[in-house]
């Protein structure tokens, strides 16, 4: 376990800025206590400061995971978000998209979003945007990016996809090995 | 004088005095260092140094008189003093301008007179190939042949052997004598084919022999030619630091990535884990805040697309207020015509400013 060097803070901060903007500063900087980014095992780990201290006593190799793991950096040292990281995402998400009652399930099953299931998007996302998706009762289904702008969203096809699907909350039970 | 003067007039009075002495030491040093210069270009020695340019050496035969308790500084003095020699007569030596008008002056350096030993030992004479020494024993010697023949048929100057020979292609024949002792049945464009793919391969297999006995010229390479990306790449470094200043002002390839900054052979070092958190915090904050920078503030696309908008959306209102003038019904959407017409304006003006952004 370690802090993340300069380079692999610019990667996970650069992934974030795509979803939330400038608001990760809120992450960085909370009124309510003191969290910080670990790196284990590839994984990255956003984690309160009592807690990472508990953490330190338990050897390396037994330790699975600590805290809300965020994503992983692969082998090449590119940052992947995980749909773990969609609670704190979901909160400072600058634009949203709105997925009907009937496109719901298509989306947890990890298929993109198409016209025919948008409800609502949020005015001026641009093209390849990360957008986080929710469901019509404001529920936060994971993210993913904008397949098309706003304004190409209003003319397109109804079979033409939207929303390229990155993340959702069916992989909790889905990739259930793999998540930690 | 009644009054004692206030601290303040008497700070100021002591910084006067202390500016007033640090002036005067100031105006010594410079006339000191004002004065080394011309002091030390004429150096007198008993004996003339030998010099040899071509090896910038310059000899001193005279008796040292360095010994007891100032040898350090006598030696040195010693250096300096022959080292201002050597440069006076670099000076004197023709120059020219390297690279151009602007270059650096660049002495032009005689023939060396001493010559230097060899560092290394001579390379050892490569072993002869199996042809030479077949050759050796048989006392063959090579003639020199034209690279043209005269072809009788053909009635032209044709090459000796490759394209359009002279003789015809053996390959092409429509017709091959089977020979005297020859089993009929056998296929003798097929025993052809197998003998030139025979041949082709002795001659291959003879020519890795040699290299691996190491008698052809490009011995320290591969013998097919084919090197790994590493063997490649540690020719690269043997290569960039055989030069004489060991590589230290070799210039990278266009490729090549840049040389991988000297660790001194330390393993790599992180933060330590439970260090300041609030200084690791204000760092990510200036990282953020470098990364926010770097945007640019007016996205070109976006500012197009909504002014697009906002027209559309005017254009729009226009239109059903005069609908609504004219008395129809209903409050006709904009959607169609001026929809697509924009859609087509904005499709021009996105390409270019994806490309941008």
């Amino acid at each position: 376990m370690r802090p993340l060097t300069e380079e692999e803070t610019r990667a996970l901060f650069e992934k974030l800025a795509k979803y939330i903007g400038e608001n990760i500063q809120l992450l960085v900087d909370r009124p309510d206590g003191s969290y910080c980014f670990r790196l284990h095992k590839d994984r990255v780990y956003y984690v309160s400061e009592r807690i990472l201290k508990v953490a330190t006593s338990i050897p390396g190799d037994k330790l699975v995971a600590l805290g809300t793991c965020f994503g992983k950096f692969t082998k090449t040292q590119k940052f992947r978000l995980h749909v773990t990281a969609l609670d704190y995402l979901a909160p400072y998400a600058k634009y949203k998209v709105w997925v009907k009652p009937g496109a719901e399930q298509s989306f947890l099953y990890g298929n993109h979003v198409l016209k025919s299931g948008l409800g609502r998007i949020t005015e001026n996302t641009a093209q390849y945007q990360g957008v986080v998706v929710y469901s019509m009762a404001d529920v936060p289904l994971g993210f993913g990016v904008a397949a098309k702008s706003t304004q190409d969203c209003r003319k397109v096809d109804p079979m033409a996809i939207v929303v390229f699907h990155q993340a959702d909350v069916g992989e909790y039970v889905r990739h259930e090995e793999t998540l930690t | 004088r009644g009054k004692p003067p206030a601290r303040g007039e008497r700070l100021a009075g002591c910084l006067a005095a202390m500016a007033a002495l640090c002036v005067e030491e100031l105006l010594a040093r410079a006339e000191q260092r004002e004065a080394e210069p011309h002091r030390s270009v004429a150096v007198q020695k008993e004996l003339e140094l030998e010099f040899d340019l071509g090896n910038l050496l310059a000899l001193d035969r005279n008796p040292p008189r360095a010994a007891g308790a100032q040898r350090e500084s006598r030696l040195r003095s010693l250096a300096r003093d022959n080292t201002q020699l050597l440069v006076a007569q670099l000076w004197g030596l023709p120059a020219g301008r390297a690279e151009g008008a602007t270059g650096p002056l660049v002495a032009q350096l005689p023939e060396p007179f001493y010559r230097l030993p060899r560092e290394k030992p001579l390379p050892r004479p490569r072993p002869p190939t199996r042809w030479e020494q077949f050759a050796r024993l048989k006392g063959i010697r090579r003639r020199k042949r034209t690279s043209l023949v005269w072809d009788e048929a053909a009635k032209q100057w044709r090459r000796r052997w490759g394209y359009a020979r002279a003789g015809g292609d053996p390959a092409r024949d429509w017709l091959i004598e089977v020979p005297a002792g020859a089993d009929p049945n056998e296929d003798q464009f097929a025993k052809r084919l197998r003998d030139k793919r025979e041949k082709v391969a002795r001659n291959e297999f003879n020519r890795l022999r040699n290299i691996a006995r190491g008698a052809l010229p490009g011995r320290g390479l591969h013998p097919t030619g084919h090197q790994s990306r590493a063997e490649l790449g540690r020719a690269t470094q043997v290569a960039r630091v055989s030069t004489a200043s060991l590589g230290r002002f070799q210039p990278r390839l266009p490729k090549e990535p840049a040389a991988p900054p000297p660790r001194g052979g330390k393993k790599r070092r992180f933060e330590p884990l439970l260090g300041d958190l609030a200084a690791e915090r204000s760092r990510q904050l200036e990282l953020l805040r470098g990364l926010g920078s770097k945007k640019p503030p007016l996205d070109l696309t976006r500012a197009v697309n909504k002014q697009l908008r906002e027209e559309d959306a005017q254009a729009a209102k226009g239109k059903g207020k005069k609908r609504g003038q004219r008395g129809k019904r209903g409050r006709q959407r904009p959607g169609g015509g001026k929809g697509k017409k924009g859609g087509a304006r904005r499709q021009q003006q996105r390409p270019a400013g994806r490309k941008r952004s």
